[in-house]
């Protein structure tokens, strides 16, 4: 509490983005762990909530005679614009937030103070919810083949690798201590997906200490032994997911890449995936590009052209078809690396698993995945997501990339996944939110120093109870497209912008109505109608059966299909109000009274403003329909919820 | 026969077929008046058959003594025909080129087409503009059917029936047709029925470089208009290209004369220049994100999709919250400014968002309202020849309503490929419905040709449009203009590009959820009533 130097400020307005002068006044409140927007109309009750974690940065810009603007980005892609009425006010309030949504330890996080209403012994049962263990063991490991090696058991050969790890089953302990000095961080190559119908396997490490000519008879060995365990193949590939560059640059610091013609039966390839610098700057110019105020379809092609997000995009989903269909394929075995192996690696290992196997495209299977490609093998969260003050380089939507994958392969095969968009959204903002222990610290042995299975909560366990909203009703555990080794297309066309995260905040930008919400509320009547029908089924027979003996005395339950059984929500204020199409010709905002200032309004005032009031009271009245976009994601309390994603809408 | 003297091979064995996506197929190629037929003789295999009126243009090549024919179509599909022989290649390609370009309209395939199905409904009768009226007279009364064009004299391009204001006499339509580009008077539209609120549509005013004026078009427009209240004119050009009008006799009108009226103007590009954008040919082998993303801005199809769309909402607008009446109109008033009110109609109107009503907006605003479409649909994306009338008007309009539909998917009774069939047959067709450029000129049809709405208008077609998402919605529907809001429409511009099976595999699972659940409905009541029944029977229950 003592990094608040103001805890309210009243008369702040909130712009909505699209159309600045539909701004709400309010009162501006910071507390602890929330800047929270209260809207002062009478009758509703309007609050905007914004996590500190979730601040990515807070701006103040020159101050006018109507105030001193406050622009809050949010890490997930959220943006307030708000006006405080002085401008001392509003550097304290900067000045807060900044220091309040960036913490210096660890122990300032949310997911340290965040208590929702369960006990003990449930918090503790939340992360027994997800194991790597069965993962493995679904993949039928160990076996003949693959072993559980001891060798890191206290982090001793590599601080950002897991305890548990598997090695080819002749890896033994030196050559796994050996080849580990010959790579980067000591991230030796170690298992990370094994196929149990054709043995291949997909293995990972970081870039070997090469330099220009050096070797090391483990690291020789190690590949040998990764070889050697998928019995049907005489070679593997070793992928480098690097530009051939940028490989080379890194030789010169006594680092590189593995020399064909050391290894025995390598096949050595480049990927091309650019480093974390060159993703910060695309993502940061593509969002540049959604915060445009009203551009242009030039406007917004070019910039989402010249930002190279979705060239990236493909350049990873490309580099894990790669690897996908050489294990589904050519049933041959994949040793992927980068420099650290702890980025690019992770992306490319994990897509080409969603690739490859039906599992990691069901619910529990992505928490699965990622918490073993990405949190097990030590992507560096905390520093990749800013979750603390620190160096700004080491910030990077690598992430952000896998689940975007993901999200292009959802558009290509609308059956083939388990879980909708929204799952893969709400992971992104927790990801973010530090609200659970999930993505604190950047790998294992940080987060059992911060006692995170202790102190704090598991966001799969939330996710799996919550698993209702994050169902694809398409999908079918028994429909072609679930089955085997996805086959996207990755012709450019094929890749396209993900306007429900980007833009997520933008109400106003996507689609009225959700055909994936209808279908679900469709099927979860359809589930109703088939208890109902065996119920009946049963009482008829029983009805039958008795001839007349007994009365029944259960009446049958009347079923009503109202037509909008599935509107969920009742915001129809945004589907049925037209934007700004006008380019501010009408000075009017549609839902609201005309102002009689209006001086481009050509109708005699009194006329004007009965008439106008009329419709517009008869047009916001209307209903049918539902607004249905995504929810908040963040879970504690739904009524607040749903109004900070109303409030969002009008700020955005 | 004519054509026969075109065919000088008739038929060719050995040819091999090509197709993306598609096995190839080796069989007989057949030429016939007004198609191209590729058949394997197997069963089995799909045949080929190709209305030469679909072809754009074709590409010959030879290596030795194999040609190949690639046949580019005016609904965007490339295929590719080996074919053996060079002379058999030659003979082939002349006949297409020369079927597919006859001149006359009387050689057209709807001419000859008979139909092999049974018509429920005359659909050359469906929608009739004295029956359109009615449902009008049952709104208001202040707007009559004049027939002062019964014999197209007043406006060629317009149908023999035209609503106007009741108070408004044929005389004075007259007077105001002659101040019109091509005599197209401001007629009624559409009526808002909310508000009593009209738009009405017109060619541009005669005004000329020395501001001509003409009291009777005045009095015409300005009769529209409740009293002390104004209206919007939407002219669909920029304020430079309407002053530019001036100079060849056309115009926009000035304040001082329609002082009841704003004027704004948008920029939604003359069609010539659309020609050029059409041809967004996608490339199978454009591998680049860069070039793609280049390729589809320069194209500025999407820009035109977004620009049209915004002036359809802002007209929409100025009807449904301003509660003002509109005039709109480019330079003919036969292209951009039927997009405009056609698609404020779908935004208005839930009528128009039905099957049957979309055909109704479809005759109304496109084919009755004179969008010569014989001309715009002479040649499409692939064609050699310098374009002369020829433009995508009527599929930038369609591709609008798609983008409309991707964002209210459960507000329109049709679905996607109601609009994919009607740009089918815009361009190519067996029937009658898209031939000609007006009314004027289809005036034989109805005896000579089968209308496309009779095909439509059957229940297994019916069924096969539908969409299975629909839900009556009676409101407003506002879409959002943002360029991220706004997608390419790949149903017609990949069509051909790209395999559609795991998309059109999720359609089947969507209709097969909603259909197992009606299906359950229907069982559940059945066994509700057969339940009651069964407890009415028991005597003990009658008697608590």
């Amino acid at each position: 509490m003592e990094h608040i130097r103001l805890p309210k400020v009243e008369s702040v307005r909130l712009l909505d983005r699209v159309s600045p002068r539909r701004s709400r006044v309010g009162t501006l409140y910071l507390t602890a762990t929330h800047t929270i927007f209260v809207e002062n109309e009478a009758g509703v009750r309007n609050e905007t909530w914004v996590l500190h974690s979730l601040v990515c940065s807070v701006e103040k810009q020159g101050a006018s005679a109507s105030g001193c603007p406050l622009v809050i980005h949010c890490k997930n892609f959220q943006v307030l614009h708000f006006v405080l009425p002085r401008e001392r006010e509003c550097h304290d309030v900067q000045l807060s937030l900044q220091r309040l949504s960036q913490p210096e330890s660890y122990e300032e996080l949310y997911c340290f103070s965040y208590k929702p209403n369960v006990d003990e012994e449930e918090r503790r049962q939340e992360w027994d919810f997800l194991g790597l263990k069965a993962d493995y063991s679904r993949m039928g490991l160990p076996n003949s083949l693959w072993k559980l090696s001891p060798v890191n058991r206290h982090y001793k050969v590599s601080d950002t690798y897991p305890a548990d790890l598997f090695v080819p089953e002749s890896a033994t302990p030196p050559v796994i201590v050996g080849s580990s000095k010959f790579r980067s961080r000591g991230r030796f190559p170690t298992l990370s997906y094994y196929s149990k119908e054709n043995h291949a396997a997909i293995c990972r490490s970081s870039q070997p200490l090469s330099g220009f000519s050096a070797r090391c008879l483990e690291d020789e060995q190690m590949l040998e032994a990764i070889l050697r365990s998928n019995p049907r193949s005489d070679f593997m590939y070793v992928v480098d997911t690097r530009p051939k560059l940028n490989a080379i640059a890194n030789r010169a610091a006594g680092k590189g890449y593995e020399n064909e013609d050391n290894y025995s039966n390598i096949k050595f390839q480049f990927l091309g995936i650019e480093n974390i610098h060159v993703m910060r700057n695309s993502q940061q110019k593509m969002l540049e590009v959604c915060e445009l105020r009203s551009p242009s379809m030039s406007d917004f092609l070019e910039g989402l052209e010249s930002s190279g997000w979705l060239k990236h995009i493909k350049a990873v989903l490309d580099a894990g078809i790669f690897i996908a269909k050489a294990v589904a394929e050519e049933g041959v075995s994949v040793l992927v690396h980068c420099s650290d192996g702890w980025d690019r690696t992770a992306q490319v290992c994990s897509v080409a698993c969603v690739l490859l196997d039906p599992y990691y495209r069901t619910l529990r299977g992505l928490m699965v995945l990622i918490e073993k490609d990405w949190i097990s093998f030590g992507h560096k969260f905390s520093h990749r997501c800013n979750h603390l003050v620190g160096d700004p380089k080491e910030v990077s939507p690598i992430i952000d990339q896998f689940l975007e994958c993901v999200w292009q392969l959802m558009e290509q095969f609308p059956c083939a996944f388990e879980f909708n968009e929204r799952f893969l959204i709400t992971i992104h903002s927790h990801i973010y939110s530090c609200q659970y222990g999930n993505f604190i610290g950047n790998n294992q042995r940080e987060r059992i120093e911060l006692g995170l299975r202790e102190r704090t909560h598991s966001l799969w366990s939330y996710l799996w109870t919550n698993q209702a909203d994050y169902i694809n009703p398409l999908y079918r555990p028994d429909h072609s497209q679930t089955q085997g080794l996805l086959r996207p297309s990755t012709a450019p066309y094929c890749f396209k912008f993900w306007r429900g995260l980007y833009n997520r905040f933008d109400r106003g930008m996507h689609p009225r109505q959700s055909v994936e919400d209808y279908l679900s509320a469709i099927q979860e009547e359809t589930q109703q109608l088939e208890e109902q029908l065996a119920s009946h089924k049963q009482k008829i027979a029983q009805l039958e059966q008795e001839q007349g003996w007994r009365s029944v005395t259960q009446k049958a339950v009347g079923f009503d299909k109202s037509p909008t059984a599935w509107a969920r929500g009742n915001d129809l204020s945004l589907a049925n109000t037209p934007q700004d199409y006008t380019g501010g010709f009408l000075t009017s905002s549609p839902c609201q009274p005309k102002t009689p200032d209006s001086s481009l309004i050509l109708l005699p005032k009194d006329l004007n403003q009965t008439s106008e009031s009329n419709l517009s009271n008869g047009s916001d009245q209307e209903s049918g329909i539902a607004d249905l976009s995504c929810r908040s994601p963040l879970s504690e309390d739904s009524t607040r919820d749903a109004d900070s994603d109303e409030a969002a809408y009008s700020a955005a | 026969m004519e054509f026969a003297e075109l065919i000088k091979t008739p038929r060719v064995d050995g040819v091999v077929l090509h197709r993306p996506f598609m096995p190839t197929v080796e069989g007989t190629l057949c030429l016939t008046g007004h198609h191209l037929i590729l058949s394997s003789r197997q069963d089995n295999t799909e045949e080929l058959w190709l209305l030469h009126s679909n072809i754009d243009s074709i590409e010959k090549r030879f290596v030795g003594s194999l040609g190949t024919i690639i046949v580019k179509c005016k609904d965007l599909r490339v295929i590719q025909l080996d074919i053996p022989g060079m002379e058999e290649c030659l003979n082939i390609a002349s006949s297409i080129e020369a079927l597919s370009t006859l001149d006359s309209v009387s050689l057209m395939y709807p001419f000859f087409y008979r139909p092999m199905f049974e018509v429920i409904e005359d659909g050359w009768n469906s929608f009739l503009p004295e029956d359109a009226f009615k449902d009008l007279e049952s709104m208001t009364d202040e707007w009559r059917l004049s027939d002062v064009n019964k014999d197209f004299s007043v406006c060629p391009s317009y149908p023999p029936l035209v609503a106007v204001p009741k108070d408004i006499d044929d005389d004075t339509l007259r007077k105001a047709a002659t101040f019109r580009h091509s005599g197209r008077f401001p007629v009624l539209s559409y009526y808002h029925k909310k508000n009593g609120m009209v738009m009405m549509r017109s060619g541009q005013p005669l005004t000329g470089t020395n501001g001509r004026r003409c009291k009777e078009d005045e009095k015409l427009i300005n009769a529209t208009l409740r009293p002390g209240k104004r209206g919007y004119i939407i002219d669909t050009r920029t304020i430079n290209v309407a002053q530019q009008a001036k100079a060849r006799g056309g115009g926009f009108e000035s304040e001082a004369n329609y002082p009841q009226w704003r004027r704004i103007h948008k920029a939604l590009e003359r069609y010539e220049h659309l020609l050029n954008l059409f041809d967004i040919s996608f490339d199978v082998v454009i591998s680049s994100m860069d070039r793609w993303l280049s390729k589809l801005e320069a194209s500025s199809w999407q820009t035109h999709v977004k620009e049209i769309l915004t002036t359809a909402c802002l007209a929409a607008q100025c009807i449904d919250r301003e509660g003002a009446s509109v005039l709109v109109h480019g330079t003919e008033g036969t292209d951009s400014t039927l997009q405009v009110t056609s698609l404020a109609q779908i935004i208005l109107d839930p009528a128009c968002r039905t099957i049957r009503g979309f055909q109704g907006l479809v005759e109304r605003e496109w084919l009755q309202a004179g969008h010569p479409f014989q001309q715009r649909c002479a040649q499409s994306a692939y064609s050699n020849s310098k374009p002369r009338q020829e433009s995508p008007v009527f599929l930038l309009f369609l591709d609008c309503v798609w983008q409309i539909l991707r964002q209210f998917p459960c507000s329109f009774e049709f679905s996607e490929s109601f609009l994919v069939l009607l740009f089918e047959h815009a361009y190519a067709s067996q029937f009658g419905t898209f031939l000609g450029n007006s009314t004027a000129e289809r005036l034989s049809l109805p005896e000579k040709t089968v209308s496309l709405w009779s095909w439509v208008n059957r229940p297994q077609e019916l069924e096969r449009l539908t969409n299975p998402l629909y839900e009556a919605n009676s409101l407003v529907i506002w879409p959002s203009v943002a360029p991220q809001s706004l997608l390419l429409w790949e149903g017609v511009f990949l069509r051909w590009n790209r395999s559609s099976r795991c998309l059109d595999e999720a359609y089947e699972e969507m209709v097969h959820i909603i259909e197992y659940n009606k299906e359950l409905q229907n069982k559940v009541n059945s066994l509700r009533r057969q339940l009651a029944q069964l407890e009415t029977e028991d005597p003990l229950l009658q008697t608590p």
